[in-house]
């Protein structure tokens, strides 16, 4: 792809501004409950309009560029809505307005203390998501991954017991480590080349630089952003976060937090080594070879996990490495079927957290061996989570059926054999997994009849509309957002960058 | 005319000031506040016109007496003493603002002389900071140093015990710095600090140099509090009233430091102290032993204003390892720090300072978030102060620690590097810990907070008095504009005060 | 070694003020003996510097009509007094804070002595 068409728009910074603008505006209304829910959901539905204005620019090349000023001499606070972060952007906010509706049913139904808390912290998580998603340079980067970090903080210690206190801790000390590497492999990337902006191809440009160096840096960016990622054995605090509200391990554990880590590791191996110094030191395949690994044994341990939200949360580790296994392979097909995963895993991932905050919710229930039977008194709930179960173990019309066959057919073209096996065993294991829980739910009797039926509407609606939209997405995966084209010019622009 | 003679003003203003104050207080103590706080502001306002001047039409110099130096005694103010000074009186303002509402808890029928000698070591520093003459630094490092010991030793039972530890180490450091200064005056023959930079190169042959700068920065490194040298560090912070320890903590030791940075970077070369005799070898390798031994030793304690006291010994490594760095980012990150470790250390003590008016105690094993209830813009305040003690970006924090590690990357010291982010770590560690306690522990006392007569509401929020949070929350909550636009001072002032042959 | 020793026997002399400072100030239990201590480091200090001053044959800096203006080498550099006028002042000034203190010590443990006044700190 020739340069982008460059142009100063204030849409980006809108667009992560418009949560943090209403963050004192849920601070303000505590006391008003109906007011503070309006205002999240008039910050989420605001956010996606002003992702979606960019959407036709991002699909015609042309990149909105903003930049605030400088925060080190030479290295400017910047967004650049470029088509990735556009792809990101937009499951993002898109996905918030569901589960802001799922939140409110949520919190209202468990009579949450700290509601407003939540609200405010869940807005300062969206605002940093837009802002990773439109960095335009790793410092601007940086800045909003913190802030991410910190801000996801009150979510995960949200119900304040022990359990939730000592995840937070796990939660820190694993992401503040990666903040910490993040910005020594920045440092060191600025004093080797001078810039810290993201370019398609890598930003290394001419320079020779010694294996050493290149696979040390490497590798601090790898725990940088695969501690978000969840790269074994960098995941454990995953798990771990399932303490927090349901509805954020439904936004962020499962799309906005993790998908960050990912997009980093798409960022790095895309924009900042770019495809010709990942091949050349063998990288692609150092990073292959951990998401490999991960994908295998994240499956094979969800199989243990009793707590659906922890099996849940295995199968985030494991499909997220998908996404890393896609850009590792750096083949066309499977880039594309990487950043598809994105999308389609937040769908299918999304539909299955809210099913499992329904069922908390309406019957208190956590665990899988309780599950017997309650296909019947849930019925909407227990079909979408089928919808998505079946989605994330690769079977069609689904869309966890497309990006993996777009992965195989990229393993392919890279003409690796390995990665197909993988892909392969590891449907299969996600089948195994999932199987277990649809079984229970719809073809074993209840030991003791169930007294509620399903939870509120504002839970129940959201769940089934990203179920669907998993169904829709997987019959055409251009439609509304034109996924597939901008995974396409995505893995073009990476790809036709690097190339003579 | 006042123009021109405006490096000395500052000095000479908090001076009289001083001196006046148990004058014109005698009949009504109140004054004496008043006076300290009105002179801490014209102080503050002119070294913003200082600042400004500086950074417009370049450096001036004043010369006492209207003796030509290196006969008279010069003061020069350049962008890096302008910086500094601004920095000390910004935050001595604010600290003073906030003592207004702690006088009848603390000191107690001493506010008259307490005020005469927060007047008097903010002229030490000011001096320190302004002057251009090597004994004049002495006497000004005096002052400052013996209006602290009396500051200190106003405190609680075990503060005189601490303030004479403090005495006798400090003593011990100043004689230090004036038995160098004899060894490179008697080669020189000159004690004024351009002079003698022209003089030194023809002699850095010579033993008696050597010694000189030994002895010198031995002497700064305990007013500094460089590791090893921190022994009367942390009883001094912890047992002197509130407002003495915000006061001292954020100026003190940094005005130690920006002594050793002049005098190593604008008196001798950079060259003879980088390479030929590597005393900025030296101060980096302890600056980062003190902050690692600092972070841990902030993690071994119970009470917070002893935590936050091993804290600045960390901290202050910071500002020692950038000078350390000899290059000019390490020198950038430096300066950068000594504004925000200012700013930090200034607002977590006014804190501390609030929780002791408040509860009566500042031990952190016993905080929960009764704590929070009552003090809820305190508790914010500890909050990003915190966030950016740990350097989590929007914060200044953040920062000084960017361009710390670009320096260390930039001399190719890995070690630094990883000790500067390992203590980011650490500082995760022992702040967390009390937010965890502040935020997430249950309240012994659920009404916290609540219960409040409408009279006092007016007056406060939560049971926290507007004139101890607004101080506390300025200063806190600068940190955040710091950050965002460290550029323009790192660009408009940092960058011009790298010295030539950096 | 006799020419060194001998030479400069006001240094070596200067030098053994130190130590037995340093001496006082850090070994001694009692706060007042510290201070003792403190001072006769700052008097070696003084001592340094005044004896930089000293020229053999030369005489006081006070303007001598039988000597005139125009030879500065028959007087003896005042600079160096001048400086430590000022440091003896100082020098005053902070063994006055510093015995200030140590009443203040005395009123409230009772103790000057050292080990004794940790015990009682902690007891407290």
């Amino acid at each position: 792809m020739t340069d982008p068409d460059l142009y100063i728009s204030v849409l980006p910074f809108y667009a992560v501004i418009v949560s943090l603008a209403a963050v004192p505006l849920i601070l303000m209304s505590t006391r008003r409950a109906n007011l503070r829910e309006f205002w999240t959901l008039a910050a989420s539905l605001v956010k996606f309009s002003l992702v979606f204005a960019l959407l036709p620019g991002a699909l015609e090349g042309r990149v909105a560029v903003f930049t605030f000023w400088e925060i080190s001499p030479g290295i400017a606070l910047a967004l650049k809505a470029d088509t990735l972060g556009v792809f990101f952007a937009l499951i993002a906010s898109g996905l918030w307005i569901l589960t802001s509706f799922y939140s409110i049913g949520y919190v209202r139904g468990l009579d949450e203390h700290k509601q407003t808390r939540y609200f405010a912290s869940f807005a300062v998580c969206l605002s940093s998501t837009m802002g990773i998603a439109f960095s335009a340079n790793l410092l601007s980067f940086i800045f909003f991954y913190e802030i991410l970090t910190i801000a996801t903080y009150p979510l995960v210690i949200h119900k304040e017991t022990k359990v939730a206190i000592d995840a937070g801790r796990k939660y820190l000390v694993y992401t503040l480590t990666a903040g910490v590497l993040l910005i020594a492999a920045a440092a060191w990337t600025y004093r080797l080349t001078g810039t810290l902006e993201f370019q398609a191809g890598g930003l290394f440009g001419d320079l020779s630089l010694s294996p050493s160096v290149v696979t040390t840096l490497f590798l601090l960016f790898l725990c940088g952003v695969g501690v978000k990622a969840g790269i074994m054995p960098l995941h454990s605090w995953l798990p771990a976060a399932m303490a927090a509200p349901t509805p954020v391990s439904a936004l962020l554990h499962a799309v906005a937090v993790v998908k960050s880590g990912v997009f980093g590791v798409v960022r790095v191996v895309g924009f900042v080594f770019g495809p010709e110094l990942m091949n050349q030191f063998g990288l692609s395949t150092m990073l292959a070879l951990c998401a490999g690994v991960t994908v295998i044994f994240a499956s094979l341990l969800a199989f243990r996990q009793d707590n659906l939200k922890h099996r849940l949360a295995y199968s985030t580790v494991g499909h997220l490495s998908y996404i890393v296994l896609g850009a590792a392979l750096l083949s066309p097909a499977s880039l594309v079927g990487g950043l598809l995963h994105i999308a389609n895993h937040a769908t299918m991932k999304i539909t299955l957290f809210f099913c499992a905050g329904a069922i908390y919710v309406a019957h208190h229930k956590e665990k899988i061996s309780e599950l017997d039977g309650i296909g019947r008194a849930m019925p909407w709930t227990m079909g979408a989570f089928t919808v998505g179960a079946v989605g994330l173990a690769g079977v069609p019309p689904v869309n966890g059926f497309l990006s993996k066959w777009q992965l195989g057919l990229g393993a392919l073209q890279a003409g690796e054999v390995l990665p197909l096996a993988i892909l392969v065993v590891s449907g299969l294991l996600n089948a195994g997994y999932f199987a277990p829980i649809v079984y229970r739910a719809f073809l074993k009797k209840a030991a003791v009849p169930y007294e509620h039926g399903e939870a509120a509407p504002a839970m129940v609606v959201p769940l089934v509309f990203t179920a669907l939209l998993s169904v829709l997405l997987g019959l055409n995966p251009d439609l509304f957002f034109h996924f597939y084209r901008l995974a396409n010019i995505i893995s073009g622009s990476i790809l036709g960058g690097a190339g003579p | 005319m006042i123009i021109q003679n405006s490096p000395a003003l500052i000095p000479l203003l908090l001076l009289a000031s001083a001196i006046s104050i148990p004058l014109l207080a005698i009949r009504k103590t109140g004054i004496a506040y008043v006076t300290a706080a009105a002179a801490a502001f014209c102080a503050m306002a002119i070294s913003a016109f200082n600042t400004y001047r500086v950074w417009e039409s370049g450096p001036i110099t004043y010369h006492f007496g209207g003796w030509i130096p290196p006969i008279g005694i010069e003061y020069v103010l350049d962008p890096l003493s302008a910086f500094v000074t601004l920095v000390v009186n910004v935050v001595a303002f604010v600290v003073l603002c906030h003592a207004g509402g702690l006088k009848d808890r603390e000191i107690t029928e001493k506010a008259t002389p307490y005020y005469s000698l927060v007047l008097l070591l903010l002229c030490g520093a000011n001096g320190m900071i302004l002057t251009g003459d090597l004994f004049n630094l002495y006497v000004f490092l005096e002052i400052f140093s013996l209006a602290g010991y009396g500051l200190i030793g106003i405190g609680e039972k075990q503060a005189p015990v601490a303030s004479f530890r403090y005495l006798i180490m400090g003593t011990i450091g100043a004689s230090f710095y004036l038995l160098g200064l004899g060894f490179v005056y008697i080669v020189t023959g000159t004690l004024n600090m351009a002079d003698m930079k022209t003089m030194l190169p023809l002699l850095y042959g010579n033993p008696a140099v050597t010694a000189g700068l030994t002895l010198i920065v031995i002497g700064m490194g305990i007013k500094m509090a460089l590791f090893p040298l921190h022994g009367w560090l942390p009883d001094a912070y912890t047992y002197a009233p509130s407002t003495s320890t915000a006061l001292i903590a954020p100026i003190g030791t940094k005005v130690a430091a920006y002594v050793i940075l002049r005098v190593l970077f604008f008196v001798f070369d950079v060259k003879f102290v980088d390479q030929t005799l590597p005393v900025t070898d030296l101060i980096g390798w302890l600056a980062a032993g003190g902050i690692l031994f600092g972070s841990v030793m902030a993690i071994a304690q119970r009470e917070m204003k002893r935590m936050l006291a091993y804290s600045s010994v960390a901290q202050i490594g910071y500002i020692g390892l950038g000078i350390g760095l000899a290059n000019p980012l390490g020198l950038i990150g430096a300066v950068l720090h000594i504004l925000n470790h200012a700013f930090m250390k200034g607002a977590l003590f006014l804190v501390a300072a609030n929780l002791r008016k408040n509860a009566g105690h500042s031990d952190i094993s016993k905080l929960d978030a009764t704590y929070r209830n009552r003090l809820p813009w305190s508790m914010a305040a500890f909050t990003l102060a915190a966030l950016s003690m740990i350097g989590l970006p929007p914060t200044a924090g953040f920062f000084s620690k960017w361009y710390l590690a670009l320096g260390s990357i930039d001399k190719g010291n890995w070690v630094f590097l990883v000790v500067i982010l390992l203590s980011s770590l650490l500082n995760a560690v022992y702040f967390f810990r009390v937010l965890e306690k502040v935020y997430l522990l249950p309240p012994t006392d659920p009404e916290a907070g609540k219960a409040l007569p409408k009279l006092a509401r007016r007056r406060a929020v939560g049971q926290e008095e507007y004139s101890l949070m607004i101080p506390t929350v300025v200063l806190s909550f600068s940190l955040l504009l710091l950050g965002l636009w460290n550029a323009n001072i790192v660009k408009g002032i940092l960058q011009r005060i790298i010295p030539p042959g950096m | 070694m006799t020419d060194i020793l001998l030479g400069h026997y006001a240094y070596w002399g200067i030098i053994a003020l130190l130590v037995i400072g340093l001496y006082g100030m850090m070994f001694k239990n009692n706060l007042a003996k510290k201070l003792i201590g403190m001072t006769i480091f700052q008097v070696a200090i003084i001592m340094f510097y005044v004896a930089s001053a000293v020229k053999w044959g030369a005489t006081v800096p006070i303007l001598d009509p039988a000597i005139g203006a125009a030879d500065a080498a028959k007087y003896i550099s005042p600079l160096q007094h001048c400086l430590m006028l000022t440091a003896i002042v100082v020098g005053v000034a902070t063994i006055g804070v510093a015995f200030s203190l140590v009443i203040a010590i005395h009123r409230r443990y009772k103790t000057l002595d050292e080990s004794t006044l940790l015990e009682r700190m902690k007891t407290s």
